[in-house]
């Protein structure tokens, strides 16, 4: 529900946010996030905190609005952001640089713990304004790949001061997100509706799989991977559509979906909670897009036809879950697609879920908290 | 440094150009800048001098930057401007679909958050007041609280008067909330009579119950008076009466339960009694409360001898209105011919009206301000407020809720946009001179159909692209407005710039994302120059996944079609990559200059043990051949090095060969 979410304005355009993991073993929900912002003349990593101890107000009131806890300069917009661990970021900036912030929680504060200038470079790497913008982290402590929109993948190391390894030109045209699809193997997404799979294993400098958008050529923003089913995987693109893909079979996606009216600019499985699915937009919107219902509603419809079929041959876990993503026509019999933000304005830039919370920040300056989003 | 500028010269010509940017020159080590400008001069807080640059000049002399809008960079005040945003846009949005009360009540409910808005605002701002510890930063944010506050006073002045148009009774009730709501010096002695252990004997006691009075609270004004009763028996008897009389008190309910004419009935019995009190002496043994019923009874002076209570000029009026005409038209208010002489009581001014010009006691906007406001004087507010404050925002948002409220439309400016246009553009203009702020300038630009779209043009063309990311921001704003020239521009810029950092490949997704076909010539002519200089492709992912942009040029086209001529030849496909290489150069896709390196292509073919070209295409190719050789003058010939005309006479002998293998293998084949 609307009143469950309480916004912030934060006087800076936010570009990123994202969840706190918790410790391993804790089941409650995160208490802390991170923003990176953008397109400031002086852009800022912050930490923000709603736990909701010692945090009543004056009057009494329940203050569930985030607090401020610290936070830092970043030199240049804020790109993509991972946390690597409980205190460190990853950041990706404007400039080229990859920078790991460490966040003292005794203290509150923040500090640049490591730093890899210019990781993301075109032709001169030591022209004063040679960087080429990184355009996405990932993280898998104690690896880090990004890329950026020279094409570049690199592989860095937490405790390592130079690369790992670099794939100069890994792709022509722009790569705008990664993510990990095993320990072995990343995705990438860049600006001509290109989907690769890139094996860490092979010293070749290629891609073992390229996957694509028919046709139009349309970029595509974001990528994520099915938290349990590692071969489903979502994508956003320029024009706002959803794209499922099975990475085991074709070179197309499974299913296109009709979202938003513009740059859909992340995308999010639920970590824990797979058959719920998050993505925001450029258009000011952000669905919640949910197959769970289905799944108890309609157990019937697990006759689906040859592909899905031979499917099921193989896995024995989360089957309807599954063949919900991968149906080839996603009705809305099936799937239930809410927008959280009904008033929408500008860009919704990030958004991160984990548990029962959502954390969501705009070019209107604001970071919007929701802890009861399966309320 | 500023070309053409002449030292000699002491000031620079200027002008407030499109980048909302004031260059002058002045002396420096004088007095700092010349006289700039009214509102630069007006401008509270300390003006922005982004660059002072005077390289290769005398030393004395620099050249400033001064920003005009320079509210626009306050931290706080972003989140004025954003929130607000929101509301305009709503309001906007909504304008069609409502109509009659519902649209007034809506109208009512926008003004009230845009004041509620300004309100957190300030809330933020005195929260920044207090925790600052550099003096020159706290008043500085002191001054922006008192500029917030006087901003909501006159909004929620104009909003009973204007937005809700309040009818008479209502009218009074909103007027006394309002003074209630924004006079709060005396809120702080009320506090202390009130904590203290006995009110009635607290020497400021008389001091509450009169400001409770004079706002018109008489509930509260009973409480107190019924501790001065139980405390003080001598005074009982007084103390029921007036209790008596403040209790009956007529006052108009918002309800409209009651006609006026009853109100006004019921007020002259009451006034009546108050009277006959008064004249019996029944009050003459207390000064105060005796006053206190003069004020009842609206007495001027009575009123006028708490001047220090009321602390303000409209404090007082309204405190008059309510005893002496609670039924007061919105009209009458604009003949009160008392206004001036109400004012005239109260001037110099009080310390609150300094925030405007900065301690020039002579000059008191915001009670020129309101006194418009009271004469329903809508442009002399607005003007004004334009003059007064520091920022567009105010005066661009009030004036648009006011046009939506249909209070304006007669009023246009001699250029030939109406004023809520004309501010509006201004306040976007200054945004979009800001570093982060400009998206929001572009939904008020959107709802000035005069010049909104010629302003966006001219200034979306200026934002800084520093990554794709942006780029793309203002691109789909561009596309969604289907400003065409706008978008070349912008993919235009971008693929300069990918093809300066050598991405030849984003350099042709952006090109062709422009439908810029002259650029994409130009991009492929790189690809094929790459190649005969290295003798392979590369970003092979992106030429193999060229699709229908492929049609895009005539250019690409070729490229796209050589590429795959060479996929065809690596997967051994020879007589459809024979096919695709001849149709190359029949249907002249590709350009002259490159006919030599298909034709060279084509040798590897001719020289397979297998014939792969037949008779027919062998003469097309051996005329292809001839064409090129014919096309070069002699001289040209005489110039070609040994390797061009070896390659010639190497081609001619494997078409020969070829020639010579076909036919034999053709009449064979008729033969059987």
């Amino acid at each position: 529900a609307m009143e469950d979410v309480c916004a912030k304005f934060v006087s800076q355009k936010v570009s990123k946010a994202r969840w706190r993991p918790p410790p391993a073993a804790a089941l409650r929900p995160p208490d802390c996030f991170a923003t990176g912002s953008w397109d400031n003349e002086d852009n800022r990593i912050s930490i923000w905190s709603v736990g909701d101890l010692g945090n009543v107000g004056l009057n009494g009131e329940y203050q569930g609005e985030p607090q401020l806890l610290c936070d830092i300069r970043h030199n240049g917009d804020v790109m993509d952001m991972q946390f690597l661990d409980q205190e460190r970021i990853v950041v990706g900036s404007s400039t080229g640089d990859v920078t790991i912030f460490r966040h003292h929680q005794n203290n509150q504060t923040l500090s640049a713990n490591q730093r890899w200038e210019k990781a993301h470079y075109h032709v001169d790497r030591g022209a004063a304004c040679g960087g080429a913008a990184c355009t996405g982290v990932i993280c898998n402590n104690p690896e880090i790949v990004t890329v950026g929109e020279d094409g570049r993948i690199n592989f860095f190391r937490a405790d390592q001061k130079d690369a790992v390894r670099t794939i100069d030109n890994a792709d022509s045209s722009t790569l705008h997100a990664v993510t990990f699809l095993r320990t072995t193997e990343i995705l990438t997404v860049n600006s001509i509706g290109q989907l690769k799979i890139w094996d860490l294993r092979q010293q070749r400098n290629e891609p073992s799989q390229i996957f694509s958008l028919t046709g139009d050529r349309v970029p595509l923003h974001c990528v994520d991977r099915h938290p349990n089913q590692q071969h489903i995987v979502a994508t956003g693109g320029q024009d706002g559509m959803l794209s499922i893909w099975d990475i085991r079979q074709g070179t197309m996606p499974v299913s296109l979906l009709n979202a938003h009216e513009a740059e859909m600019w992340e995308v999010h499985f639920h970590p824990s909670n797979p058959d719920h699915l998050f993505t925001c937009s450029e258009d000011g919107s952000l669905w919640h897009w949910d197959t769970s219902t289905s799944v108890s509603e309609k157990p019937s419809f697990l006759h689906q036809g040859g592909k899905t079929s031979t499917f099921f041959a193989h896995n024995t876990i989360n089957q309807s879950v599954v063949s919900a993503w991968l149906s080839n026509d996603p009705t809305k019999d099936r799937m239930e697609i809410t927008n959280l933000i009904p008033n929408q304005t500008l860009s919704v830039n990030s958004l991160d879920v984990l548990g029962p919370c959502l954390v969501y920040g705009t070019d209107a300056e604001a970071i919007y908290v929701n802890r009861h989003l399966f309320a | 440094v500023v070309p053409g500028v002449d030292s000699a010269a002491r000031q620079l010509c200027f002008e407030w150009g499109p980048a909302e940017m004031l260059v002058c020159e002045t002396l420096f080590g004088g007095r700092g800048g010349e006289p700039l400008d009214d509102r630069c001069q007006q401008s509270p807080t300390p003006r922005r001098f982004l660059a002072g640059a005077g390289e290769g000049r005398p030393s004395s002399s620099s050249v400033f930057v001064v920003r005009k809008d320079q509210d626009v960079y306050v931290q706080t005040l972003r989140k004025l401007f954003n929130e607000s945003h929101g509301i305009f846009v709503g309001l906007q949005r909504s304008e069609e679909e409502l109509a009659g009360k519902s649209r007034k009540a809506h109208l009512v409910q926008v003004s009230k958050n845009y004041r509620s808005v300004i309100r957190a605002c300030m809330e933020d701002m005195h929260q920044a007041a207090v925790s600052a510890r550099d003096p020159a930063l706290h008043s500085q944010y002191s001054t922006q609280v008192s500029i917030l506050s006087a901003m909501e006073l006159i909004w929620n002045l104009c909003e009973i008067l204007f937005v809700e148009a309040a009818v008479a009774g209502p009218l009074l009730i909103r007027l006394l909330d309002w003074v209630r709501l924004h006079v709060c010096d005396v809120n702080n002695m009320v506090r202390e009579v009130l904590s203290s252990e006995n009110p009635s004997k607290h020497e400021l006691f008389w001091n509450v119950v009169d400001v409770f009075v004079l706002q018109g609270r008489m509930d509260e004004a009973r409480h107190l008076l019924s501790k001065e009763a139980s405390a003080n028996p001598t005074s009982l008897t007084m103390c029921r009466v007036l209790d008596d009389l403040m209790k009956k008190m007529p006052v108009p309910s918002l309800g409209n339960m009651q006609t006026l004419t009853e109100l006004e009935l019921k007020w002259q019995h009451w006034h009546e009694e108050c009277q006959r009190y008064l004249q019996d002496g029944t009050f003459a043994s207390n000064s105060h409360m005796e006053s206190i019923c003069k004020v009842l009874l609206g007495d001027e002076n009575a009123i006028l001898e708490k001047k220090e209570l009321l602390t303000t000029w409209y404090h007082f009026l309204v405190t008059r209105l309510l005893y002496c005409h609670p039924t007061v038209k919105p009209m009458e208010l604009r003949c009160l011919k008392c206004l001036s002489f109400i004012m005239s009581c109260y001037l110099p001014p009080q310390s609150s009206m300094d925030l405007f010009l900065g301690g020039e006691s002579s000059a008191e906007p915001l009670d020129i301000i309101l006194m418009a406001a009271f004469e329903f004087e809508i442009h002399q507010v607005i003007k004004e407020c334009s003059i007064a404050l520091s920022n567009w925002w105010f005066v661009a948002h009030l004036t648009d809720l006011l046009d939506h409220c249909k209070l304006l439309q007669s009023h246009n400016l001699y250029f030939g946009s109406n004023m809520r246009e004309f501010l509006l553009l201004e306040y976007a203009s200054g945004l979009f001179s800001h570093h982060s702020l400009w998206q929001l300038g572009v939904d008020y630009f959107d709802h000035c159909p005069e010049y909104g779209r010629v302003y966006l043009e001219l200034h979306i063309e200026r934002i800084p692209l520093n990554t794709e990311q942006k780029a793309l921001k203002v691109l789909r704003i561009c596309e969604q407005r289907q400003m065409h020239e706008q978008v070349r521009s912008i993919c235009k810029i971008m693929a300069m710039k990918a093809l300066r950092n050598n991405r030849l490949g984003s350099a042709l997704s952006w090109s062709i994302r422009a439908k810029d076909a002259a650029f994409a010539t130009l991009i492929s002519d790189r690809f094929l120059k790459d190649y005969c200089e290295k003798g392979c492709f590369s970003d092979l992912d992106l030429i193999d996944n060229l699709g229908p942009s492929m049609l895009l040029s005539d250019r690409l086209t070729f490229l796209g079609k050589y590429r795959e001529f060479h996929r065809l030849y690596g997967e051994k496909r020879f007589s459809e990559a024979a096919k695709l290489l001849l149709m190359l150069m029949t249907a002249h896709i590709a350009p002259c200059s490159f006919w030599m390196t298909l034709l060279t292509d084509a040798l590897p073919l001719l020289e397979q043990k297998e014939i792969i070209f037949s008779a027919e295409q062998t003469y097309e190719l051996m005329r292809c051949l001839e064409d090129l050789t014919a096309g070069k003058s002699d001289k040209q010939k005489f110039q070609d090095d040994d390797v061009e005309t070896m390659k010639v006479e190497m081609l001619r002998l494997a078409l020969a060969r070829n020639l010579a293998r076909v036919i034999v293998k053709e009449g064979t084949l008729e033969g059987s």
